[in-house]
């Protein structure tokens, strides 16, 4: 099939059809913040922090497939306030204590938020009631971080073959849950399961791992979350142990 | 495992082939034998159908009339909406506690009877409402809810409790509901009796393509809130390819406010299926399902029959009308009680026994939808109007509407209005003039548009109900001088944290942001930098959320903060000391004050 050409920002690109605007971005060296969104899996459009305007009606770009002509809006100063918003909600509805937590630094959630210049949210903490799973011998769930963006559960599903998690509760009760049973150790969840590693946050962390690499030193101590994909880069970026 | 729930759970599972996708049927099956459905038996549904437990679990958790512990043998649902409020809600809710013996939500110690709150149950013209088991009762007052609680507990089936059938099919013997119609103004086109299969002759008369044609020349649009044309939509479903198609009839009737679809059902389902049959023919579909809400479960043996008969008179089955090409049958899925399940998106989730979670578009439901079939969903209204379509002609229908709009509406009008009901107007009629026929000449203020549509004041009374100006999927709730908008807009953000599927995140948070922020408005404590707080949050939503329930659900708001600002004006100030109002002192020294057993209130010391 042909090439499609779209505008992002003004600028023109060209792609492959059947790609999503926010591949296409990427493609180009324009970056789409993103949180739900992991390569290799079925886009969820969940955290819609990747919402851009498309011909001036607003769509989720990690979901929306590329079309002939199309007029993108991404780095605008509406729909910036619009993520910073959707991130802020995010901080209030679980309980992120980011200085104690391991993955301080690794997060993707924090890193939007120093990237997006949020230094508290102006929403009201809700301060939910959520409980720990330390039953497995290598891999904890911290339910207090979790953002239900089901990269465990697609991962799990997808590509460990094995759908350990599920989300059950309707609005505000929805909740990560294992199957079958209630705890961790009794699902089929093994720590060499790729669904370890897809959490954008602290919810899901391998233990005895969690000081490996210093506080100072991780992936967005070095470099602003999106760098690796922007070009030019914004900063200097020391690539380092980056994946 | 204990072996009643495995055996009643193995016969549900079995009723239905052990199709996972039926799984609603399912649960809704174990829970009429066991009252609520068991931990065990989420284990023995998933071996049963292959299902993952988890996903079993993920269904049952989504749907209110879902229970995973028992909430009594018989459940009253007493509906809370806004509407029942003014009509005398809380007098009922205190009557059906004080009977029982029992606080909202809770089941009485002998197990029998559980009293739980319900939103609108689709009978706002004669609220206060509630269901009994699938039983409706209408115009509550505390008399009748102690009868109803006395004859309950004297052993009788909620349906022995009901006094007088309401008007019309009401009183067939399939339906015996207290139920009233209402019907104010019978239009031109819906209220009117029709030949039973004249439309459906008329269409196998046409190629299918002639049909899409004759419904794109009578200009019809969806009538369930979107507008979306509907000859369009039909022609996206012809031509996508897939051996197997469906049609969809969203009965799912949700929107706070909303009856009309329900009168439609009770009197004229033979157009509803004949529609149905229509667009199958139309499309290239043999099967449709009706979607029905839960909360219309009663008129679920009445629509069977109908169906019956049709199949008995040739007008559903294999070659319909001799037709041999042409064959199509229509099965009913019951729903469980979630608003969100009205979105096509999400009703197509629920049909294949998930959680009402909406689907991802791309691509459109009439490329890949159930099942990844084509599938069209319409709305009830949508369906009756195509067989009066096909019945007298597209310029007959096309000329009802006025000011250049094609044919009619119904409407649900409640609230402040001596004549509540339903009234099939011509698209195209000012506000002013729907509010004169039913009596609301009082308004202050008007919700069109239900729960998620839009708050409009007098100065925009003259404007007109079509798709391009001021747009209804039915729903108009007309509120007099004594309503405060601002109560009515927090009370509707309740509903719709309540209902949030959860999926995404700025519905998810941001309905219990509103909510929040709304509350505290109204209780006295908001200041003014809340409003812009609102519009912000509100806007956010509106532009990200995923599906209508989340972009609409701030509407509401939105809408009166524009046209009813000094409302909320008067109810927001700055605090004289520049303090933050909504920070409540005594309240933040409580657990020092009880873990120093003495509490300070306003200067004095008080020893606990
Ligand atoms: C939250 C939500 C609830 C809805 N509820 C209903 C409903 O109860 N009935 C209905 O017909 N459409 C409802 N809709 C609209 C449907 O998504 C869809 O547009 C409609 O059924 C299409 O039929 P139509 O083209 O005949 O109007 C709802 C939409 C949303 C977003
Ligand atoms: S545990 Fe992590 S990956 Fe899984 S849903 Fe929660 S935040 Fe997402
Ligand atoms: S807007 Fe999002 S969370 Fe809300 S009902 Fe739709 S998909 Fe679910
Ligand atoms: S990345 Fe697109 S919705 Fe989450
Ligand atoms: S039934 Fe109570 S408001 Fe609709």
């Amino acid at each position: 099939m042909s090439e499609i050409t779209l505008t992002i920002d003004g600028r023109e690109i060209t792609t492959q059809p059947g790609r999503t605007i926010l591949e296409a971005a990427e493609e180009h060296g324009i970056y789409i913040p993103r949180l739900c969104h992991l390569p290799g899996l079925k886009p969820f459009g969940g955290c819609r922090v990747c919402t851009v305007l498309v011909n001036g009606r607003s769509e989720a770009a990690c979901t929306q497939p590329v079309a002939q002509g199309i007029v993108v809006e991404n780095d605008t100063e509406q729909l910036r306030a619009w993520r910073r918003n959707i991130i802020e909600m995010l901080f209030v509805e679980g309980n992120h204590f980011c200085p104690s937590c391991e993955k301080s630094g690794d997060c993707e959630l924090q890193a939007l938020a120093y990237r997006m210049g949020i230094s508290a949210p102006r929403h009201p903490f809700l301060w939910p009631r959520r409980e720990v799973d330390a039953s497995h011998p290598d891999v904890l769930i911290d339910h207090n971080r979790c953002i239900l963006c089901a990269r465990c559960a697609r991962t799990s599903r997808d590509i460990d073959g094995k759908e350990v998690f599920g989300f059950v509760g309707r609005g505000p009760a929805r909740k990560l849950t294992i199957n079958p049973g209630a705890r961790l150790v009794d699902s089929a969840l093994d720590v060499t399961d790729q669904a370890v590693n897809a959490c954008p946050v602290g919810a899901i962390l391998r233990k005895r791992g969690a000081y490996a690499t210093p506080v100072g030193r991780r992936h967005y101590d070095r470099a602003p979350i999106g760098s690796g994909i922007e070009t030019p880069a914004e900063l200097t970026i020391d690539r380092g142990d980056q994946p | 495992m204990d072996t009643e729930v495995r055996q009643i759970t193995s016969d549900a599972c079995r009723a239905f082939a052990n199709d996972g996708t039926r799984l609603l049927d399912i649960l809704h099956e174990i829970q009429r034998r066991l009252g609520h459905v068991p931990p065990d038996a989420i284990e023995a549904i998933a071996d049963c159908t292959s299902l993952a437990p988890v996903r079993v679990q993920q269904t049952l958790a989504f749907y209110a009339f879902f229970s995973d512990r028992p909430l009594g043998k018989v459940v009253i649902r007493l509906c809370d909406d806004v509407v029942d409020r003014m009509w005398g809600y809380d007098a009922v809710r205190a009557a059906f506690e004080k009977a029982l013996g029992i606080p909202m939500g809770g089941t009485t110690p002998d197990g029998m009877i559980g009293l739980q709150r319900t939103p609108c149950i689709g009978m706002s013209d004669q609220s206060p409402a509630a269901l009994v088991g699938t039983t409706v009762f209408t115009r509550l007052t505390p008399e009748s809810a102690e009868r109803i609680v006395a004859g309950l507990r004297a052993g009788c089936q909620p349906a022995e409790l009901i006094e007088k059938c309401g008007d019309g099919n009401n009183a067939h013997t399939l339906v015996r509901a207290m139920v009233r119609n209402n019907i104010r103004q019978p239009g031109a086109v819906l209220l009117t009796e029709g030949e039973r299969g004249a439309a459906i002759a008329n269409a196998l008369a046409m190629s299918p393509a002639e049909v899409i044609r004759t419904v794109k020349n009578a200009r019809l649009r969806g009538c369930g809130g979107a507008g979306f044309p509907t000859g369009m939509k039909w022609e996206f479903a012809r031509s996508a390819r897939g051996p197997r198609k469906l049609i969809f009839c969203n009965a799912d009737e949700g929107e706070p406010g909303t009856f009309k679809d329900r009168v439609l059902l009770t009197e004229h389902p033979n157009r509803v299926f004949a529609g149905m049959t229509i667009a199958g023919y139309a499309v290239g579909a043999a099967e449709g399902i009706l979607y029905l809400r839960a909360e219309y479960a009663y008129l679920r043996p009445f629509l069977e029959d109908i169906l019956a008969r049709r199949r008995a008179d040739g007008l559903l089955g294999n070659a319909i009308r001799g037709k041999h090409s042409f064959g199509f049958d229509i099965r009913i899925q019951l729903g469980a009680g979630s608003y969100v399940c009205g979105a096509e998106l999400a009703l197509l989730r629920s049909c294949e026994g998930g959680p009402g979670e909406p689907m991802t578009r791309p691509p459109f439901p009439v490329q890949s939808g159930y099942l990844g079939c084509p599938s069209v969903v319409n709305n009830v209204e949508t369906l009756a109007l195509v067989t009066k379509i096909l019945e007298s002609g597209a310029p007959a229908f096309s000329e009802l509407g006025e000011e250049g709009c094609s044919g009619t509406k119904l409407l649900s009008l409640s609230g402040d209005c001596t004549r509540p009901g339903v009234y099939e107007v011509p698209l195209g009629t000012p506000l002013r003039d729907v509010l004169d026929m039913c009596g609301g000449g009082d308004a202050r203020s008007v919700l069109v548009g239900g729960a998620s549509g839009r708050f409009v004041g007098p100065a925009l009374f003259d404007r007109l109900i079509s798709f391009d100006d001021l747009s209804t999927g039915g729903a108009i709730i007309v509120f007099g001088p004594q309503r405060s908008v601002p109560e009515i807009v927090e009370l509707y953000s309740h509903f719709f944290a309540e209902e949030s599927c959860g999926y995404c995140a700025p519905c998810r948070i941001g309905t219990v942001l509103l909510r929040e922020r709304l509350g505290r408005i109204v209780r006295g404590t908001g200041e003014p930098a809340d409003l812009e707080y609102l519009e912000e949050l509100g806007d956010t939503m509106k532009a990200t959320s995923r599906c209508g329930l989340g972009q609409a659900a701030p509407n509401a708001l939105l809408s009166s903060l524009k046209n009813f600002r000094p409302a909320y004006e008067e109810l927001v100030r700055s605090d004289p000391d520049g303090f933050k109002r909504a920070f409540d002192l005594d309240k933040a020294v409580t657990q020092a004050g009880e873990i120093a057993a003495r509490l300070s209130i306003r200067g004095q010391e008080v020893a606990l």
